[in-house]
């Protein structure tokens, strides 16, 4: 029998673990003397990405997606390492481990390198494990592979090379899916529906994706010449928990990959959205190379209590809010 | 009919798939971060009682199935149809093989079933879990057997063969699971 519905979902030790979660966060970042900041939820602008559906006010504003942009803006202002526990909006993206209303841990370290950024990740969860009787993460818990490795074992294809007549040859045989997708879908659909079922438990970190999924990370070549996304994921049990970038830096950039965003968009068949100025000008003024990540806290904290849905840590799911 | 976005998929909901009534039994959405969303689906084919599974891309529809379930009595049958009746309008429906399948073993005159209709005809007759049906022929009962647990062929009234403890006889009146086919007490 479900509860009835003016009842929380989270048990009562899941919301103090919660808490608990928090202060120890805080305790690392203050150690690390990393600055926390609160930037606004309610913005003129929002994410591009053309697969984010941003809740949109009858106001004109919008419910961020995640505390990125204006978090760049301190960045560039001189902040120094910043973070931010905030929360985060994506309309249509309900299930066991989706919720509408989420929460995101993100911060930046400005001249941190992807790698020193992950250490800091790795040392983070460590710390946060030591407290769950549910998990006992340490460095040999840790398995550490390229997106190409890792989804050439499981494939069988080179997803920076391979043609897109193979992938969508691979995906359609493998799930049953009957359409027509981009590049970079196929590749979703194929890392979504093949390749994360089959991923090592515990925590595994990818890095270095295919181009068309930089989003606002630097590309870069690999030790074999092809161009590849400075991004890192961070999957727990197969299960994607947190997303880190070598940031982009460069506004002209950034502006052309805002306005290829609004392309994919009008074929998409949503809505276009206004490019986000103010982070375009802060990065013309200068923002450090910097790494920065966003880990969906929700989801951590149900790997933490060794919970299987978002639901069980999550106090009024998106059905009871 | 209404067209369904993935948005509206929900267990429950009856939809068309390549030309087939299905009712979406599990739907399941799978999305990287920064990724195109999709949706897991099974579905149970209505007609055949197959599970089907398909991914779809998130915000794709599909098209509605026109599928009710209503409860009717069944009547009798003809040898090609089965008949049944609602009892608060008194409509007749007439169901073929291919709706009334395994059940027509279990269908005794006068008993309830839920029917399901496409289109407003039936596509599928599903029978009580529990029927209680006749002892019309078995080999005669050996008295004071019934704890060494042996069995024997019992056919019953409609037709259908059930095995049965030895100590029952022809004419008693059993009762059967119609999901496993198994004899569960007398009634």
């Amino acid at each position: 029998m479900l509860a009835p519905l003016w009842q929380p979902t989270a048990s009562i030790d899941a919301i103090q673990a919660r808490a608990a979660m928090y202060a120890q966060v805080r305790a690392f970042f203050f150690q690390g003397q990393v600055l926390e900041v609160e930037t606004p939820l309610l913005c003129s602008t929002t994410a591009m990405d053309p697969y984010l559906d941003s809740f949109s006010l009858s106001c004109g504003r919008f419910l961020q997606t995640s505390p990125e942009f204006p978090m760049k803006r301190l960045l560039a202002s001189g902040s120094g390492p910043i973070y931010q526990i905030s929360k985060a909006f994506r309309q249509n993206e309900e299930s066991s481990r989706h919720n509408p209303e989420f929460t995101l841990l993100e911060w930046y370290q400005p001249g941190y390198s992807l790698l020193q950024l992950q250490e800091e990740l790795l040392a983070l969860l460590f710390l946060l494990a030591a407290e769950s009787t549910a998990v006992s993460w340490g460095s040999d818990s840790v398995t550490c592979r390229t997106y190409a490795e890792m989804f050439q074992s499981i494939v069988g294809l080179c997803p920076h090379t391979c043609t897109d007549d193979a992938l969508a040859k691979v995906a359609k045989q493998a799930t049953g899916f009957d359409g027509e997708l981009a590049r970079d879908s196929w590749l979703d659909l194929l890392m979504s529906h093949v390749v994360e079922p089959k991923m090592p438990s515990g925590l595994l970190v990818l890095t270095d994706f295919p181009v068309g999924q930089a989003a606002l990370a630097e590309i870069a070549s690999d030790e074999r010449g092809h161009d590849v996304a400075k991004r890192l994921e961070l999957y727990i049990d197969g299960v994607e928990v947190a997303n880190g970038y070598q940031e982009l830096t460069d506004g002209a950039e950034q502006k052309r990959r805002f306005q290829a965003d609004n392309d994919q968009r009008l074929v998409n068949g949503v809505a276009q959205l206004p490019i986000p100025e103010h982070l375009v000008s802060a990065l013309h003024a200068g923002m450090p190379a910097t790494s920065g990540i966003a880990v969906g806290l929700d989801r951590l904290l149900m790997k933490l209590m060794g919970k299987q849905q978002l639901s069980d840590v999550i106090c009024f799911p998106w059905g009871r809010a | 009919m209404a067209k369904y976005s993935t948005n509206d998929f929900r267990s429950g909901l009856k939809v068309m798939l390549e030309g087939e009534p299905c009712a979406i039994t599990e739907n399941e959405l799978v999305k990287p971060g920064k990724g195109q969303a999709f949706n897991r689906v099974k579905l149970r084919n209505l007609r055949t009682g197959r599970t089907w599974e398909r991914t779809f891309k998130s915000g794709e529809s599909i098209e509605g199935a026109d599928v009710m379930e209503v409860d009717l009595q069944y009547l009798y049958t003809d040898g090609e149809f089965w008949h049944f009746m609602d009892l608060n309008t008194f409509d007749q429906q007439e169901a073929d093989e291919a709706a009334v399948g395994e059940s027509a073993k279990w269908l005794k005159e006068e008993d309830m079933c839920t029917v399901t209709l496409w289109n407003g005809s039936p596509l599928a007759v599903a029978v009580a879990n529990f029927v209680s049906l006749e002892i019309t022929e078995t080999d005669p009962g050996l008295k004071g057997d019934t704890a060494n647990g042996g069995s024997k062929p019992a056919y019953l009234s409609t037709g259908a063969m059930v095995r049965v403890p030895l100590f029952l006889s022809i004419g008693e009146v059993i009762k059967i699971d119609t999901r496993t086919g198994e004899y569960v007490s007398r009634a």
